[in-house]
């Protein structure tokens, strides 16, 4: 009976603690499932690649201050408890989301636009740091001797959840609404933020019912709480060693391959391989969904046989086979490979159209798009658009053809051409295999990492301890592998090469998770401590 | 297993200083490479960078260092050695 009640009041600790964590991940990530549009919003419109940029970087900016949050609410989970501590850190996170979602764009207020969403995004991040390792130390306080791995497991698929509800949500509003009124300044881009306070209330009411960890309650009674707990983490060399040892050894590996398998492919399937926007998002969809049952599979394995083993096979099959998945979407998605396969029967050219600028008269915008159907399904969607100046006013009702060549002033030096493909059943479903791959060594990295954290530091000083250098290994580097990724590409452009090296991104990940994988397999222990009950 | 953690202790503080150095470089190349449009994105890319890899690069550093010393020699086993 009590082994019952028992498993049933774990069962409650999971599931409120796992709802407010996903909503925190969702709230999180829908930052960065909507750079693109972000970008375009909160920056001038000729900004380009440096606006995708500098939204990356804002993207990236919360990230970094991730660390910053876990050393704040660490701090105060490991001196007043770990409930209050991840309650608040849910109130701070659900309102700055919701805050972004009302910032009016570029357009409307300048420069303040950008600068409000970095400073809402920094709270976002701040929030975060604090959340993650609470939740975990929370559900491993109460987790039985020896099935801490399982339980924690359960935590762990609440950021890649949080991930596919962020996309869910957001291919929904846009399938709804239509391209056009999806990007709009206050179109349904902003519908995802405002979700969030609905589901940050539910989970702030959860999470009020819930009560505080039995470790921490008895070291509390006890009066063995830690009086500062910053110092005794970082300032004592036995904890300072292992936070180090956590940080170098397993979770910045751990970061670099989740925010790879998951971030860094949905941006090259979109950006790269210029996959359709809904169907790169169907991909990773489909792809979370089949994978995320091994988060608990691999935390369940690491109770049997340590965690040390499963999270270096992780990282050294990244390690090895980053490059050949990328090139795989680089060969599925490529023009070159699928000439023979060309359904002339349903290859289109528009109709020549011209739209004349809102703002001024004599601009005109020629579009024409080429829609190239194949026999495997697939279409490749190639629109190019010229931009002219004329001399007089354009007047519509002339047909663009007949257009008197002497009115043109002068016409853009390159046309602006963008490249949507959807790919056939076949070929999405090999997609959609690569994906999955990528997020099984997520889910053999990620897994067990948080009842891996949470058996190296003692409970007095735990929320502190873990939670540093997961922000540091998970947000910093793992944070970083878009923006930096990005960059990477950009600097492989030269002269001769002016599209640079679409693969060149990756040796950012591979070479974090070398070096990582490296010293684990010298200094990680397997050993597995049951108890935790100091 | 312990004469290869604390060799590999070297390596990693060698390899410490070396990406900064390595860093510092790159952000002076593509500064002084960049347009005069791109110059301050190009500036604030890098401060990030450094900003944020200079201190882990520190921690790295001493991280060599415990190994050279022997403290990862034996790691805690138990709650009672934590």
């Amino acid at each position: 009976m009590s082994q019952e009640i028992k498993q049933s009041k774990i069962a409650f600790v999971i599931g409120a603690s796992s709802v407010g964590t996903l909503i925190e991940w969702y709230d999180f990530y829908i930052f960065g499932m909507l750079a693109t549009i972000i970008s375009k919003q909160f920056f001038p419109a000729d900004a380009g690649t440096a606006a995708l940029l500098s939204t990356l970087a804002i993207f990236a900016a919360g990230f970094i201050v991730r660390p910053f949050g876990a050393l704040v609410f660490g701090r105060l989970g490991d001196l007043i408890g770990r409930k209050h501590t991840f309650l608040l850190t849910l109130v701070i996170m659900g309102g700055s989301t919701f805050a972004i979602g009302l910032v009016p764009g570029y357009a409307s207020i300048g420069w303040a636009a950008p600068i409000l969403v970095l400073i809402l995004r920094l709270l976002q991040g701040l929030a975060l740091g604090g959340e993650y390792g609470g939740a975990a130390t929370y559900v491993a306080e109460h987790a039985p001797a020896g099935q801490r791995g399982f339980w924690t497991s359960w935590i762990q698929t609440t950021a890649t959840l949080g991930l596919f509800l962020a996309l869910g949500i957001i291919i929904l509003i846009r399938s709804n609404q239509g391209v056009e009124k999806f990007s709009a300044e206050w179109g349904g881009w902003r519908y995802p933020f405002w979700i969030s306070i609905v589901l940050v209330g539910v989970s702030v009411l959860i999470r009020m019912k819930m009560s505080e960890s039995p470790m921490f309650t008895k070291l509390k009674s006890e009066g063995k709480t830690s009086a500062n707990p910053l110092k005794e983490s970082f300032g004592q060399k036995k904890n300072f060693k292992m936070v180090l040892l956590a940080l170098f050894g397993a979770v910045m590996g751990q970061g670099v391959v989740w925010y790879t398998g998951q971030f860094y492919a949905q941006s090259f399937i979109e950006n790269v391989c210029k996959i359709d926007f809904i169907q790169s998002r169907n991909i990773m969809l489909v792809a979370i969904l089949m994978a995320t049952p091994c988060f608990v599979l691999f935390g369940w394995l690491s109770d049997k046989v340590g965690r040390k083993w499963i999270m270096l096979f992780g990282m050294l099959a990244a390690v090895l086979t980053y490059r050949p998945i990328y090139q795989q979407f680089l060969t599925i998605s490529s023009t070159q490979n699928r000439m023979d396969k060309i359904d002339l029967t349903k290859t289109v050219a528009s109709a020549v159209k011209a739209k004349t600028d809102s703002k001024d008269a004599t601009k005109i915008y020629i579009t024409q798009s080429f829609d190239t159907a194949y026999t495997d399904g697939a279409v490749f969607k190639y629109t190019k658009t010229d931009t002219l100046k004329l001399g007089a006013t354009y007047n519509a009702l002339i047909p663009i053809d007949s257009l008197n060549p002497s009115l043109i002033v002068s016409k853009s030096a390159k046309p602006n051409v963008v490249i949507e493909k959807t790919l056939g059943s076949g070929d999405s479903w090999s997609m959609i295999w690569l994906v999955f791959i990528q997020i099984v060594y997520v889910t053999m990295v990620y897994g067990p990492i948080a009842a891996f954290l949470v058996e190296l530091f003692p409970t007095k000083i735990r929320y502190t301890s873990m939670s540093l250098p997961y922000h540091i290994g998970n947000g910093v580097f793992g944070g970083l592998v878009p923006f930096l990724g990005t960059l990477i590409v950009e600097f492989s452009k030269t002269a001769q090469n002016p599209k640079g090296d679409s693969l060149a991104g990756l040796w950012y990940p591979i070479g974090v998770a070398a070096v990582c994988f490296i010293i684990g397999l010298i200094y990680l222990s397997n050993k597995i401590d049951k108890e935790v009950m100091d | 297993m312990n004469t290869i953690k604390k060799l590999a202790g070297y390596i990693w503080m060698l390899m410490s200083p070396i990406l900064i150095l390595f860093l510092v470089f790159e952000a002076n190349q593509k500064i002084s490479t960049a347009t005069e449009a791109a110059k301050s994105n190009v500036i604030l890319q890098w401060v990030i960078i450094l900003l944020i890899f200079t201190p882990i690069c520190v921690g790295f550093f001493i991280f060599g260092k415990y190994a050279i010393a022997g403290e990862y020699n034996h790691l805690p086993e138990s709650s009672e050695e934590l």
